[in-house]
């Protein structure tokens, strides 16, 4: 019987919950183009008003990092300190800086 | 049914009580309606946006019928209106009590409903007397533009979707085109309520509604049926035989159970 | 709702030693297994066997509670109960998609559930007779359903365990509306008693058996625990159940039907009969009064919404069609 069905495409949802944050993606669902996505995404993720804005996007639009290249993507950035402020010398009396 | 032998009693709160009880029972049984979907419906996505469908109108109703206690002062409570109550004091529109049928049924029936309670609670919300009343209207209406949007949208994606999905849409229409008369005209109870301000005319919302429905039919290819003799009657009691099944399940418990608390 | 953990499931695993020392290592510090990243095939498929076979609780479970939707004694009670049906519906949703991003769509789930050859929670398979099983199920089906779920908030699969901490948030007033509803009958006329008792009766036993068979029966569940997508043994939990239980049916003046039943001072725990495990295994093997007509039910769903989801596509694609540009890029 689901053979022969064609599968609805899945997207992904993000939700704002309220002005100033980001929209935080919250899980998926199916739906056959955006505008149901969005619908779908109202009746099944902001039940509990968990949010005032909604993105869709689908899943297969979505590019990602391959995990097997998480060490030379990410494991370089861990030691370079002098980003950060604690790596600079200020004396005490100059103050907050 | 109040009108005569009720003059002692404030003419206007009668005739409110009874306008505003169409109203309560059309939210109760297509609440009610759309609760029988769930765990039934085409796909998850939908079996969720049905139930909260039919919560909004059950939301409604219980907002109404508690509001209609203190307008009748007797100390019936929302539960003693919605359950107890025999099939010919239903005031209800034939079109809500409509049974589900596919998918195209339902949604047809969401849409006409939609789109005609959608302008009159907007209406109600600004103009009626009654304060309490315009602060359900201003919640409903907010609810109500959602199920316009959300039945309109799949209107037009079963009326220009399959062969299969057309014809069932077109076939969905054709069945309560005919019902949806009923919504506009103006009970006697209905026409005092206008008259006092409480409620708006609900027939001169017809043009809106119309304009709604067209618009959504050219994008769906549906051809709104000739209608010849709309069909009415619920107003005054009058039901279509599926009411009555509908009754004995929403009534069950009170009626097996008498005069208990749950 | 529930997930019966494990029925039948395979979880041997061909990788090398060291890939799954490796794994293990990751595992044993806690961190998180996110989809792309690699996994023994064990775990994928166990994951992908719970994760569905839960899901499919969630969707079935919709059936028993949704029988009596349409005639609950009172709008709170109706509009609590559709609530909390759909919410089962939900938690069915982000269930599916958790499983889905282990590379099994939710159509190829849906067709396991209805060809018989994916299992669900027996619970579901017992009929609704009374109002008052719908405070037994919400009171007993989904207080076990909460033990076993808070600790799969957990689990080493990232999508998993963020799925069941939503449900889990979520879940948190359907206890309470089930023990509401027996509270309110055990207070009652003598007949709205006996019809908790009588829920009670029913339910009591089938809620035990939702932990799943004893730990010595149970042929997968080391290996589950060791890879933290199982985070206690079934009896375990069937005991903390139990212990939670107990003084919530004797606060409200009901008997639970063990005569067995007695608090042990040296364990602090309750002492219990055992469990009918022929009954349970005769309903996990589709033998309840109910399985046949449960998946009679969703089949008739999926097969009637066919064509609603058909005419979703086939428009979607006449739009594409229609418009070459995705409106999303204008946004």
């Amino acid at each position: 019987m689901t053979s022969t069905e064609h599968a609805t495409p899945l997207w992904e949802v993000f939700i704002r919950p309220r002005n100033g944050l980001h929209h935080r993606h919250v899980g998926s669902l199916h739906a056959a183009d955006s505008a149901l996505a969005l619908q779908a995404a109202r009746d099944v993720y902001t039940r509990r008003g968990e949010g005032n804005s909604i993105w869709v996007v689908r899943s297969s639009e979505i590019a990602a990092s391959d995990p097997s290249f998480a060490e030379p993507m990410f494991e370089p950035a861990d030691d370079k300190i002098y980003r950060h402020p604690t790596f600079y010398d200020i004396p005490d009396e100059v103050g907050h800086m | 049914m109040a009108t005569a032998q009720a003059r002692a009693a404030p003419a206007g709160d009668d005739a409110a009580f009874r306008a505003l009880l169409e109203i309560a029972d059309d939210c109760l049984i297509l609440g009610h309606r759309l609760s029988e979907w769930c765990g039934h419906a085409p796909s998850l996505e939908e079996d969720l946006a049905l139930a909260n469908m039919g919560l909004d109108l059950l939301g409604q109703a219980r907002a109404l019928y508690a509001h209609l206690g203190e307008i009748e002062g007797k100390g019936r409570s929302e539960d003693d209106l919605a359950f107890l109550r025999r099939e010919r004091d239903y005031v209800n529109c034939l079109l809500v009590e409509r049974k589900n049928g596919d998918f195209a049924v339902t949604m047809a029936r969401q849409l006409y409903f939609a789109a005609f309670m959608q302008p009159f609670w907007r209406a109600v919300a600004a103009t009626s007397t009654d304060a309490a009343l315009a602060g359900i209207a201003a919640k409903a209406e907010k609810e109500m533009a959602y199920h316009l949007r959300h039945a309109g949208e799949w209107v037009i994606r079963l009326g220009d979707g399959t062969e299969e999905s057309a014809a069932r849409m077109q076939a969905a229409v054709d069945e309560l085109h005919r019902y949806t008369g009923e919504m506009f005209l103006a009970s006697p109870a209905r026409a005092r309520a206008i008259a006092d301000g409480l409620l708006p005319d609900a027939g001169s919302l017809r043009p809106e509604w119309e304009r709604t429905i067209a618009t959504v039919f050219a994008e769906a290819d549906l051809t709104a049926p000739e209608v010849r003799s709309a069909q009415k009657g619920g107003r005054d009691g009058i039901h279509g035989e599926d009411m009555g099944h509908l009754l004995a399940e929403l009534q069950f418990m009170q009626r097996a159970y008498p005069g208990q608390a749950w | 709702m529930y997930s019966q953990g494990l029925i039948g499931a395979d979880s041997s695993t061909t990788e090398s030693e060291e890939f799954l020392a490796l794994f293990q290592a990751r595992i044993d510090r806690e961190e998180k297994i996110e989809p792309n990243d690699p996994m023994p095939e064990g775990y994928r498929r166990t994951l992908v066997r719970q994760i569905g076979q839960h899901a499919h609780s969630e969707i079935v479970g919709m059936l028993p509670e949704g029988n009596w939707i349409t005639r609950a004694p009172s709008l709170r009670r109706k509009i609590a109960l559709l609530a909390k049906v759909q919410d089962e519906g939900g938690h069915g949703l982000y269930l599916y998609s958790a499983a889905e991003t282990l590379g099994v769509s939710r159509e190829q789930m849906t067709a396991e559930l209805l060809s018989g050859k994916a299992k669900y929670s027996s619970i579901f398979n017992y009929p609704t007779l009374t109002w008052a099983d719908i405070g037994a199920i919400g009171w007993l089906v989904d207080g076990a359903a909460i033990m076993n779920q808070i600790p799969l908030c957990r689990c080493s699969y990232g999508p998993y365990a963020r799925a069941m901490i939503r449900v889990c948030k979520e879940e948190s007033f359907h206890q309470r509306q089930g023990y509401e509803i027996m509270m309110a009958l055990a207070r009652g006329s003598d007949e709205q008693k006996e019809m908790a008792q009588d829920a009670l009766n029913r339910w009591w036993w089938p809620s035990l058996m939702m932990f799943g068979p004893h730990d010595s029966e149970s042929a997968h569940g080391e290996q589950s625990m060791a890879w933290k997508i199982k985070r206690f043994s079934n009896d375990e939990l069937r005991q903390k159940f139990i212990t939670a239980t107990v003084p919530q049916a004797e606060f409200i003046g009901l008997t639970v039907p063990d005569p067995e039943l007695k608090w042990n001072e040296e364990t602090k725990l309750y002492d219990h009969g055992e469990i009918d495990w022929a009954e349970f295994k005769a309903v996990v093997s589709g033998n309840g009064m109910m399985n046949r007509d449960r998946i009679r039910d969703r089949t008739k769903a999926h097969d009637d919404g066919a064509w609603v989801r058909e005419a979703a596509l086939a428009h979607a694609a006449k739009r594409a069609a229609r418009q070459p540009i995705p409106q999303e890029a204008a946004e």
